[in-house]
């Protein structure tokens, strides 16, 4: 009974909400991200990395004496860069979408940590710079820039997704290209345009976090963020604006699972708290993605003219 | 009279796959409101001829003309461009989007900040009103049946100012009411002036809707007639290049059943039963066929008879004993064979041996095995015999499957199922994308296993096929089945209209048997 008035106070209160905002800011660009690569049929496991990417490369361009919404666009086009590389690996090579995505991942990962360990040989503790600060709004308002362009961007996408002729090639490719190509429009390209967007979006993903949650970069900061990103996108059955909700939804039980250890820390060890948005998340997704119809181009690679 | 304008002319076109020359120098030319059948076997290179003509091809040779200007190769969207649409025989839709979705895709220009939907909507219905051609554009594809696909996929081309139309078989998925639907569309489009290419193997459609015909045979262009100077036997002769002479049933008494259903009923978890209390016998020398548009539960029906799924209620006796629960195991030991409706998904493994294949079934038979080890040599031998026996083209035991012709896949298949003198025969879509040859093959050898004393279901899409063979149809529609009606007691126009759904005729077709 405490408990749940212990919950109860929690929920209510206007600083969980702007936490469980913040938290799911990077949820919301990597999840929006990888819905419009599967959406054209290519499934991107190099999320991982393109996030560390962008978390790097928005940081260091900071760092270097940009300001910060410079540091956003150039996050953004390392990450377009990255998408380029898998796109160039599953599209026109039609290479398996597995192994390019955990490729892209590996390579990105490691390329981060090694440009920062080039550029900052001697750090030992990392390095900060000014970040984004949060607007003065009252309550759950009072969020930084970066998390109001995550919120437009829901709309953005859905809106190019179901509204633009741009879209619906997006979703033709990824539902039937061999139909696509019939009705006169390149597969390929496409689909590397998406491939490069969706990328871009992941990369932002990480920008937030070095230039908006936090002030400097550090090893394993992204920590498996870009493959919650993935199951996120089954949750919400490829659609915009449930991946908005699946991501507010996962931040909000790890929200406050960080209450809860530190109201009930003592009773119970803190690894179990840890665990709850990863549980209910799969929860979550056993309800949900049994009736998810998917994409049904996703993972295969399409080869004009064969027979 | 002046004979109408040239709309397409094909030069030389030679398309090679590798060795194969699928395509050897073709020239073709295509008049205003002239309908032109591509008439030839399977692999005769119709359906890579005008693949070439859409640009999904790149010929190797030759060059195409259209409205006077010459095509670029290779280019669905120059094909487009110039007023050529095609209707594919599998079609390109993409089931998860509407109608209109899939028919304004690429029409507009991709950085249009805004699909203008209410106008395509308006074009699009104002095209089925004019041509006959009844459309729902909100309706997922996924919804719609097979008719109302194949009629998006012509608005589809009508939508981009076709003047010119491809249908690769069109009638191949079509109840025979359907398909004279689409001879009227075709007239209707004919007489605003478009031009109509249509591939088929089928001669009656060709007398139906034609006025020009091409054969084809083994990639050469061996013919061009008006369809009203030329008959069936000269097509049939210049198509197969020697006269055919289809094996004739014999009648026959049928002898005890060999396999009885009785009130089966097969569950599918959502929605409409698979099987909806489906009652049929099939004796021995007799030929049951059944009949109806794909997906009525012919595929529930094969994989029941295959031990592959069980009734959920109603029984299935295998020479009047019960075999409900029988694994597929044990039906081939009980003596069913079966050709499956798939050759390559579940009928052979194309990566493995001519040999291997043809012991499957019977791997654990002593004949093959030893202590769990291949008798290799026993194996190969065996196979030789097959081989021989079936007439399988291959260059041996040793060859891979996936090297084989489609009509020798069969074969082997025959061979696997036929060799030991099974009691009944399953026989799902048997000639399905075998050529005319082959399929008088295959059609002979199932007249044998009969005569020999077999029972034989044969399940097909193909009605042609089925009044070939059977001594009963039976009509499969929405997972029921009609009584079994004796072979000659019922015209073809019923046959259709109870594959359509319209079974009140049912009482007087048996009342008349």
């Amino acid at each position: 009974m405490e408990l749940f008035q212990t919950i109860l106070d929690i929920l209510v209160s206007a600083a969980f909400w702007t936490a469980v905002l913040r938290i799911a800011t990077p949820y919301i660009l990597g999840t929006l991200g990888e819905l419009l690569c599967e959406r054209a049929g290519v499934l991107n496991l190099g999320i991982e990395g393109i996030m560390t990417m962008g978390a790097m490369a928005g940081w260091m361009a900071v760092y270097q004496g940009a300001d910060l919404w410079t540091g956003v666009l150039v996050a953004a086009l390392c990450g377009g860069l990255m998408g380029l590389l898998h796109a160039t690996l599953t599209v026109p090579l039609g290479l398996s979408q597995h192994v390019a995505g955990i490729g892209v991942t590996l390579l990105g990962t490691s390329l981060s940590y090694f440009v920062y360990r080039l550029v900052l040989p001697q750090a030992s503790t990392p390095p900060t710079i000014e970040p984004f600060q949060p607007l003065a709004l009252p309550g759950a308002l009072a969020q930084t820039p970066m998390t109001y362009m995550a919120l437009i961007l829901v709309a953005v996408v859905a809106y190019v997704l179901y509204r633009t002729p741009v879209g619906l090639a997006v979703r033709m490719v990824g539902e039937n290209p061999a139909a696509a190509e019939a009705q006169g429009l390149s597969v390929t390209a496409v689909r590397i345009g998406a491939v490069v967007a969706g990328s871009a979006l992941m990369a932002l993903a990480g920008a937030f976090l070095t230039l908006s949650a936090f002030n400097a970069f550090f090893f394993n900061m992204v920590n498996g963020r870009g493959w919650i990103c993935i199951a996120l996108v089954v949750f919400a059955s490829w659609r915009p604006g449930k991946a908005l909700l699946g991501a507010v939804l996962f931040a909000a039980f790890d929200a406050l699972q960080l209450r809860l250890q530190q109201v009930a820390g003592g009773v119970l060890p803190y690894q179990l708290f840890l665990m709850m948005p990863y549980l209910l998340s799969i929860l979550a997704l056993v309800l949900v993605a049994r009736r998810a119809s998917y994409p049904r181009a996703l993972m295969i690679p399409y080869r004009k003219g064969e027979r | 009279m002046t004979s109408p304008p040239i709309v397409l002319r094909l030069s030389g076109i030679t398309k090679r796959f590798g060795p194969l020359v699928a395509n050897d120098s073709i020239s073709l030319t295509l008049h205003k409101g002239e309908v032109l059948a591509l008439l030839g076997e399977n692999g005769a290179g119709k359906t890579t001829l005008m693949n070439i003509l859409f640009g999904h091809y790149v010929a190797d040779e030759g060059t195409i003309e259209a409205f006077g200007q010459p095509l670029p190769p290779g280019s669905p969207r120059a094909a487009l461009a110039a007023g050529i649409g095609m209707v594919h025989q599998h079609f390109t839709l993409a089931d998860n989007l509407s109608v209109l979705d899939n028919i304004a895709v690429g029409t507009e220009s991709l950085w249009r900040p805004r699909s203008d939907r209410a106008a395509a909507k308006a074009k699009l219905l104002d095209l089925a009103r004019r041509f006959g051609l009844e459309v729902r554009p909100d309706a997922l594809v996924g919804d719609l049946s097979v008719g109302e696909r194949q009629r998006a996929e012509i608005l589809k081309a009508l939508y981009r100012d076709a003047r010119v139309l491809i249908l690769d078989e069109p009638t191949a998925v079509l109840t025979p009411q359907e398909s004279a639907s689409l001879f009227d569309t075709l007239r209707l489009l004919t007489a605003d002036g478009l031009a109509v290419v249509f591939i088929s193997h089928k001669m009656n459609e060709v007398f139906a809707a034609s006025d020009t015909v091409a054969v084809l045979r083994g990639g050469r262009l061996v013919a061009t007639r008006r369809t009203a100077e030329t008959d069936r036997e000269e097509l049939a002769e210049l198509m197969v290049g020697r006269a055919l002479k289809p094996p004739t049933p014999t009648p026959l008494e049928p002898g005890e059943p060999v396999l009885t259903l009785t009130g089966v009923t097969v569950a599918s978890g959502h929605g409409r039963p698979l099987l909806d209390g489906v009652d049929l016998t099939v004796r021995r020398r007799q030929i049951v066929g059944i009949a109806g548009v794909s997906g009525n539960g012919q595929t529930a029906l094969a994989e029941l008879v295959s031990g592959l799924i069980h009734p959920d209620s109603g029984t299935m006796a295998l020479k009047g004993e019960a075999a409900g629960n029988a694994s597929p195991a044990e039906m081939v030991r009980r003596g069913v064979a079966r050709i499956p409706e798939d050759r390559h998904a579940a009928g052979l493994v194309g990566a493995m041996a001519v040999w291997e294949n043809l012991i499957a079934e019977r791997y654990h038979d002593p004949a093959f095995q030893r202590f769990g080890l291949i008798r290799r040599g026993a194996a190969r031998a065996y196979a030789e015999e097959v081989i021989k026996a079936f007439d399988v083209r291959c260059p041996g035991p040793d060859a891979r499957t996936q090297l084989l012709s489609g009509g020798n896949m069969q074969k082997l298949i025959l061979g696997r199922t036929l060799a030991h003198g099974p009691d009944l025969i399953l026989a799902s879509q048997p000639t399905r994308g075998l050529d005319v040859g082959a399929v008088s093959y295959v059609h002979g050898r199932l007249l044998e296993a009969r005569a020999a004393g077999a029972g034989v279901l044969v399940i097909s899409e193909d009605l042609d096929e089925i009044l070939a063979l059977a001594d009963g149809i039976a009509v499969a529609y929405h997972g029921r089945l009609t009584p079994v009606l004796p072979h000659g007691r019922v015209s073809v126009r019923q046959l259709g209209l109870l594959m359509a759904g319209h079974w009140e005729i049912l009482p007087e077709i048996v009342d008349a048997a």
